[in-house]
């Protein structure tokens, strides 16, 4: 235990003083990677902790965006007060979702496949929602790069950075604290055996929902994060089944339900399709596709080798015991 | 808007339809028996439209000849994905199988954009232009045939699975694992087969829907999607529920097309989901879990 919170203050120390030594290219890698690590952990409150697999994430992050990108540009109020309204968006969508999927007894694939239903018909309403800018997208006032706006999340990357770091650092340490609460283990009993929690006496509905709420509120400050760093937002992109897949590659990949795999595996897999990306122009491989080509391989292979993810291995041999 | 144009839309969308029920009738075969959920679906789709386009290019064949060679071609790749990359998966929790496929999918869908490009490709046969004229109804020959050609192979594998003894050994894989392992099947064998035998689906599908629309990479995602949701309609597991799915979400896509907007005609297969995933989640034709 001592061990590991040594190497965890040193890796946050280091995080912090990145932007001291990293040039432009490197923050925004580090802060795609923290974006996808604070994400991923969202997504594991609800699928890791409480074993409900949801594959339509991208609602949230995409409802979230919107909320407070709407705000902000039709009547020029600052994310700090959209960010109450994606949460609350984001939260009923998700209780609406969890309602309408525990009432009913759904579970396994066909939850996953009613939350993949939820996203896409949000995704093609959104489209034709011309007071958000439909397919055409919408697009935030972009400011002065160089000033930081605090009132308004406007700044330089750096501030972005720090932003995503504190969030990652936040839901890192919330979440640990969850799991050693009464709702983590509850949650951990209904992940493992839903009827057995249910006889011991656990409300496992209320549970669930809790789990949702929780995961879609997180995911929803995502979603405001996502639409003042990129300033521009379209439901195509944003909703996209992919960008579901996508977020929850890293807390797959690092190790479902352990609280520092969303994080390595974000790192693993944005280092990983840069490297690739600067390998093959290096190599003047440059065909479309076989990018993701590689990429699906090495997942493949994760996948196939590393059944629980890459830190349960790595930790291990690390010499950390649980 | 007249009668019948509605009338001659709906038709479209029943004989889409039907192309639709056999793709998804794939899925649900392989869902039925070995319980994986195969995302992969829409790319081994377009695999087979993109292997149609590339035969007619390469020695002029027509798609219903093309048939034949793309489905056996299907038949062995979906066997050796099963025996190969799947059945070390069953035991393994959903969300595992769910990457592997997810993966899978990745490779095969940016593996056809290196290969074939961005661009667009079809084919193009004379009948294509042609139509059936009765009365003021118009159906397209092409189509028709293709619908035909899906009702066909759709009856074929109905009566494999009712009267064969693979296929009764196959429905006993598919009822009671351990059951099936007790009285000598050798299941792996039976599930490598069911995959094969619902790529082969998906293959003559492929080849009928490439007379309709023009083939482009991200068409497979879509297709995934489109073959979820006409199972869950029709009841995961059940083969006349996924062949009724497919005309119930042809026939809204097409009128929702002609009634709204053709970019909202999803919208529609995504509310009738969620809809059935509510009232009748085990789907219209299936049977209570």
């Amino acid at each position: 235990m001592k061990k590991e919170f040594i190497y965890l203050a040193i890796l946050g120390g280091l995080l912090a003083a990145l932007p001291a030594f990293a040039g432009p290219y490197a923050l925004s890698v580090a802060t795609l990677i923290l974006y996808f690590a604070y994400t991923g952990q969202a997504w594991n409150v609800m699928m890791g902790f409480a074993g409900q697999l949801s594959l339509g994430h991208s609602l949230y992050v995409g409802v979230g965006a919107y909320a407070a990108g709407a705000l902000f540009f039709h009547y020029g109020i600052g994310p700090w007060a959209g960010l109450w309204l994606a949460m609350a968006l984001c939260v009923a969508f998700g209780l609406v979702i969890g309602f309408l999927a525990f009432r009913f007894g759904i579970s396994g694939v066909y939850f996953a496949l009613l939350t993949i239903a939820f996203a896409e018909f949000t995704r093609i309403g959104f489209d034709h929602l011309d007071w958000l800018g439909g397919p055409g997208g919408m697009f935030l006032r972009v400011a002065q790069r160089d000033v930081w706006d605090l009132a308004n999340f406007r700044g330089p990357p750096l501030m972005y950075y720090y932003a995503m770091l504190f969030l990652t650092v936040a839901a890192f340490i919330g979440c640990w604290m969850l799991l050693r609460s009464k709702a983590g283990y509850y949650w951990q009993a209904i992940r493992e055996n839903e009827e057995a929690a249910q006889a011991l006496g656990i409300n496992t509905f209320r549970w669930k929902m809790a789990a949702v709420a929780l995961s879609a509120a997180m995911t929803s400050i995502s979603g405001v994060f996502f639409a003042f760093y990129y300033n521009n937002l379209f439901p195509e992109q944003i909703f996209h089944i992919n960008r579901s897949i996508e977020l929850i590659l890293g807390p797959v990949i690092g190790g479902i339900g352990t609280l520092f795999g969303p994080i390595l595996g974000a790192a693993v897999l944005t280092l990983l399709s840069d490297g690739i990306t600067e390998l093959l122009a290096a190599l003047g491989w440059e065909i479309p596709g076989i990018k993701q080509v590689f990429y699906g391989l090495v997942l493949l292979a994760v996948v196939m080798f590393l059944p629980h993810g890459i830190w349960p291995a790595l930790h291990r041999r690390l010499g950390f015991h649980k | 808007m007249s009668l019948d144009l509605v009338v001659n839309v709906a038709i479209a969308g029943v004989l889409t339809g039907l192309v639709y029920g056999l793709m998804a009738l794939g899925l649900s075969v392989i869902f039925g028996v070995v319980r994986v959920v195969n995302f992969a679906h829409g790319e081994m789709m377009t695999i087979a439209m993109y292997a149609a386009t590339a035969l007619f290019a390469a020695l002029s064949l027509d798609p219903f000849l093309a048939v034949l060679p793309v489905a056996a071609a299907f038949f062995v790749l979906g066997y050796a994905m099963q025996a190969g990359l799947i059945n070390p998966f069953i035991t393994r929790p959903e969300h595992s199988q769910f990457m592997l496929l997810v993966a899978v999918a990745i490779i095969l869908v940016n593996a056809l954009l290196m290969i074939f490009g961005p661009g667009a490709r079809n084919v193009q046969v004379d009948y294509q232009l042609e139509s059936f004229e009765i009365g003021k109804i118009l159906v397209d020959k092409a189509r028709l045939y293709a619908a035909l050609l899906a009702v066909a192979a759709a009856a074929a594998l109905f009566a494999f699975f009712r009267f064969s003894l693979t296929g009764k050994a196959i429905r006993a894989c598919a009822d009671n694992y351990l059951g099936a392992k007790v009285v000598g099947l050798n299941v792996k064998k039976y599930y490598a087969l069911t995959f094969g035998l619902g790529a082969a689906c998906v293959a003559v599908a492929g080849c009928a829907m490439v007379l309709l629309v023009d083939v482009t990479p991200p068409l497979g995602p879509y297709y995934t999607l489109l073959a979820f949701v006409i199972v869950i309609v029709g009841g995961l597991g059940s083969m006349t529920g996924a062949l009724l799915g497919g005309v119930l979400i042809g026939v809204s896509e097409a009128l929702a097309g002609l009634f709204i907007a053709p970019s909202a005609k999803s919208m529609f297969s995504f509310g009738l989901l969620i809809l059935v995933l509510l009232l009748r989640p085990q789907g219209l034709l299936g049977k209570k879990a």
